[in-house]
């Protein structure tokens, strides 16, 4: 079966985060200037507020809802109720005719394989006017029986939800011998860990704005990727992408969801080009609850054989993972490379149900493949009576792979093992799970964490310099509310001897200098090296002109609080605003990010230590504390660095909690699709977070030794609580989200001795 | 290089409040906002929906305002698309996550989910009338300084949500914050530092 059978939506194309940038082994070295030392840095490590903050906390940051054009046409689509159904007619003609209404889309033919999926849209003069229309299309559809749930659809005779079958091989990896390492092994184990639909759900629902400007067109998008919504546009459009510039100014949030370009999208930009008006549309709660993805199901078989000394011999896994009618999240790296084992199998399946397809969330694999991975270690140290930070020790690897491939080119994790220990009171544990009396039992956990996160050589960024003296950066990223204008504002600052606020960030707009998306941990370590090597340049004409200004050597100037001085004569010096006079013309100097040296392998590493108290009577968690030790290279700004690390808890503790997609089996629709039944962690649930960074710079990765951190604390914040709470109550709950219920089941099962 | 688009050329957001401030509202600003008066729209056979407009006027931002509303419009529908205080989010659109909060006579509530003739009369704040000119309000700067956001589409409601609370409760402890804030969603997940900005705004605003 040939994969584009089943794409029909592009993000059914299988965003492989994990693997962007990653793979550098062809790349010619390039010559990285020397990391400054610590200290040396004014800005940089340290605390900045948001450059843009009081425009956020004014109103006066427009996000892509907030905008308004004259003459504009609100859009709206029809979709289908059914899970499954051939389309036999659509009859736009009565909404056609409806007053108000401007421009209909007739958009499916043929088969229908979820509920949700866009059958028509309409433009209208405002939103009732188009919501009012669409009930006047007329469908007919063949209803076909459908499935919704994962054990259904593996199951004999189960509806065919796509022609290769419901259950897919998605992923294999082999290497040693796994039954030769399980025949070495003192002690054999095995469980399994299930994690389940957890959708986005973003405080900005997804939306899009097009205008055409005779064959020009330009989009405002809720985007995470203003670069590839240019690419898909073009594509979808047949049209050039020179033609279509994509702005994103402000974004309320995506985690995944936002990465490309949406059905909704290509329907605004076709409907303003039929009615020749700017068309907007906007996605409601309920849309952006069931039809623009969530995090895949995993199904996680983990089995391992080990010496007494905690020492893994062999280590297995077999996944069933769902991600509706798409392929879902690969999940075999946590297992693969975080821990020194010899022999590794991985077999990964994907199931086929008739819901939408999923779309990567924060950390797409790497999270549901740490709660089973770091789940199992906590389970096999309890078994094997062993300290489980001793167990994770005693299996640390300095090379990928396992221990097997290339080495890491720096490896932090140890100091965080070591800080977040020491921050939790690790002695404090129960040293028996479950060994605490009482109703009310706590309990402490810990996780571990790989990532990527290395960014993509080839980024761009332009530093231009004017001659009254003011500066401006320019780069295609966007910022998704990770504080990106303010990173770009210290590293050209820091560089150029100003104050970020000096800096006019100018992101958002595809026309600017390529930058990748805004996904996967790429941006700062993408971005920044970029600004940093166009500031630098920048900084060495300033050098140039100064040094002919003052009569010294180039080399002896130093660009510091707005001037430029002699290292070895303080007196000598001129305020840049004056020497930026004596600049022709707006002077751009290009930067871009270089290649990370060949030879070593670039992760981010990190630990989380959780706390909880479980009520054994009513099977109630309440996550008391959570300390986060992360060695993501070179901290930019630690301001914005902690948010990312309370953030990501917060979700982290709010999907081993509350968050699931439920499918009603029967209709086939989502039953809990706003945010009074899809629960998501508010005021009263947060524990008390303690963010620490571990401060490993990686001379060899860029210019400025840093690595992204969009993912990794979020990565082992569900399996951190779960761990925990297997710590207070002596049972290991391995299904999330841990509801009460489960946390009962849990005891139950303890109690019956399984 | 494209920037943001403009607001509506014939009445910016100002203007228009400005327009209507001296009380006698002229009926071409209103209709001219309005666009045309929505004809009677057929829904089926034999069926006419009517909408009977009712004159409201009420406060925004110490501004006064007289507009005539439909039965069925919200409060944030009107601030958002009729003066164009986009300001206030729609997040949910039905009274689950506080992303449109604003102030009625001094009290938190939903825009969302209160129709625009129940602010008749009344006094709204929204977050664009939180600054004095240049100057923020202790909450605002308290949010800048112990970033208290993140994407930032939470914060307006946020914002709104903590004066109200401070106004009722000049000292609160941590967990009265985090009660008071009870009914907001960030979904970036920045509650701890959201707290902390509330705390420290708490202390600017009791010394004064
Ligand atoms: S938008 Fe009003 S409460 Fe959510
Ligand atoms: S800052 Fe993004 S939702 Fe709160």
């Amino acid at each position: 079966m040939k994969k584009e059978a089943i794409i029909e939506d592009p993000y059914l194309e299988y965003i492989d985060l994990a693997n962007i940038g990653g793979d550098q082994a062809a790349a010619p070295p390039l010559p990285q200037p020397a990391q400054p030392k610590p200290g040396e840095f004014k800005l940089i490590g340290k605390y900045t507020p948001r450059v843009d903050g009081r425009k956020i906390v004014t109103g006066e940051a427009l996000y892509t809802h907030d905008l308004v054009f004259e003459g504009m046409l609100i859009a709206k689509i029809l979709r289908s109720p059914h899970a499954s159904a051939d389309v036999v007619s659509v009859d736009l003609g009565p909404a056609l005719s409806y007053p108000g209404v401007k421009a209909a889309l007739k958009l499916k033919d043929g088969r229908v394989k979820w509920a949700g999926e866009p059958i028509a849209a309409v433009a209208a003069v405002d939103e009732r006017t188009a919501e009012e229309s669409l009930k006047l299309i007329k469908v007919e559809y063949k209803v076909l029986p459908h499935v919704v749930s994962v054990d259904k659809a593996m199951a004999q005779g189960a509806p065919l939800v796509q022609n290769e079958g419901n259950v897919a091989k998605s992923n294999e990896y082999t290497r040693g011998d796994a039954e030769k390492g399980f025949k070495e092994a003192d002690v054999i184990f095995e469980q399994t860990y299930k994690t389940s639909w957890e959708v986005h759900q973003p405080t900005e629902t997804h939306g899009s704005l097009a205008k055409w400007d005779g064959d020009n067109l330009t989009v405002w998008d809720s985007t995470q990727a203003i670069q590839s919504v240019r690419d898909g546009l073009a594509r979808s459009l047949a049209m050039p992408a020179s033609r279509i510039k994509v702005i994103k100014h402000y974004m309320g949030g995506g985690f995944g969801s936002k990465l490309g370009v949406n059905d909704h999208t290509i329907i605004a930009a076709r409907m303003a080009k039929e009615t020749g008006r700017p068309v907007k549309i906007l996605l409601t709660r309920q849309e952006n609850s069931d039809c623009v993805g969530y995090r895949p199901t995993a199904w996680m078989t983990v089995r391992a054989g080990a010496k007494k000394d905690g020492t893994l011999t062999a280590l297995t896994l077999k996944n069933y993972n769902c991600g509706g009618i798409g392929r879902g999240d690969r999940c075999s790296e946590p297992f693969t490379d975080v821990y020194k084992c010899a022999n590794v199998k991985v077999e990964e399946y994907a199931v086929f149900v008739n819901t939408c397809g999923s779309r990567a969330t924060r950390a797409p694999g790497h999270t549901q493949a740490t709660f089973g991975l770091e789940g199992f270690m906590e389970e096999l140290a309890a078994r094997l009576s062993l300290d489980p930070l001793e167990l994770r020790l005693k299996n640390y690897s300095t090379k990928d792979k396992g221990d097997t491939g290339t080495p890491y080119s720096t490896k932090g994790l140890e100091q965080c093992y070591k800080l977040g220990a020491e921050k939790i009171g690790w002695s404090r544990r129960n040293k028996k799970p479950g060994a605490g009396n009482g109703t009310v039992r706590t309990g402490l956990g810990m996780a571990s964490q790989i990532w990527p996160g290395a960014g993509v050589p080839g980024t761009l960024a332009d530093v231009k310099l004017y001659n009254d003296g003011s500066v401006e950066v320019d780069c295609g990223t966007q910022d998704i509310g990770t504080g990106t204008r303010t990173h770009i504002a210290i590293v050209a600052a820091e560089t150029l001897g100003l104050e970020p606020r000096d800096i006019s960030v100018h992101i958002g707009n595809s026309d600017l200098p390529w930058a990748p998306i805004s996904g996967g941990s790429l941006t700062v370590p993408s971005v920044a090296p970029a600004v940093r090597d166009a500031a630098l340049k920048a900084a060495e004409y300033l050098k140039g002109l100064a040094a002919k200004k003052l009569n010294v050597a180039p080399a002896e100037i130093v660009l510091e609080d707005k001037k430029a001085v002699s290292k070895t004569d303080p007196g000598k010096s001129i305020d840049l605003k004056e020497l930026a006079r004596t600049i022709p013309r707006p002077m751009p100097f290009h930067g871009e990010r270089a290649n990370m040296t060949p030879g070593f392998a670039y992760q981010t590493f990190g630990a989380h230590f959780a706390e909880v108290e479980v009520d054994t009577e009513t099977g109630k968690i309440k996550v008391k504390k959570v300390v986060a030790a992360h060695d993501i290279g070179r901290v930019l700004n630690r301001q914005t660095a902690e948010s990312q690390v309370i953030g990501a808890i917060t979700q982290g503790m709010s999907a081993a909690l509350f968050e699931e997609k439920i499918m009603d089996p029967e209709t086939g629709t989502m039953l809990n699709p706003n945010l009074h039944d899809y629960k998501v962690a508010t005021a009263m649930d947060i524990p008390e977070i303690v963010p620490i960074f571990a401060d490993v710079i990686d001379d060899r990765l860029n210019n400025l030794g840093t690595k992204g951190l969009g993912e990794p604390p979020r990565i082992p914040a569900s399996a951190v609580i779960a761990n925990a709470v297997f710590n207070a109550i002596g049972v290991h709950v391995r299904e999330i989200p841990m509801t009460p219920a489960r946390v009962l089941a849990a005891l139950k099962r303890k109690e019956a001795g399984k | 290089m494209d920037s943001v688009p403009k607001k509506r050329k014939s009445v910016s957001r100002r203007a228009f409040i400005q327009s209507v401030s001296g009380g006698a509202v002229g009926a071409g600003v209103v209709s001219r906002l309005l666009g045309k008066e929505p004809r009677p729209r057929p829904t089926g056979p034999g069926e006419l929906e009517v909408f009977e407009k009712k004159r409201i006027s009420f406060t925004v931002n110490g501004r006064k305002v007289i507009l005539d509303a439909e039965p069925r419009e919200t409060l944030l529908q009107v601030l958002r698309e009729r003066l164009r205080l986009t300001g206030a989010k729609r997040v949910c659109n039905r009274g689950e996550c506080g992303g449109c909060t604003v102030l009625l006579n001094g009290r938190t509530v939903y825009a969302c989910h209160l129709l625009a003739v129940q602010a008749d009369g009344a006094d709204v704040l929204t977050v664009e009338g939180l600054a004095s000119g240049d100057k923020l309000h202790p909450v605002q700067q308290a949010f800048i300084d112990k970033d208290g956001y993140q994407c930032g589409f939470c914060t307006p409601g946020f914002l709104l949500a903590s004066v109200g609370l401070l106004a009722k409760n000049k000292q609160p402890t941590f967990d009265e914050i985090r009660a008071g804030l009870a009914g907001n969603i960030c979904r970036c997940g920045n509650y701890q530092k959201i707290y902390a900005a509330v705390g420290a705004a708490a202390e600017v605003l009791r010394r004064g």
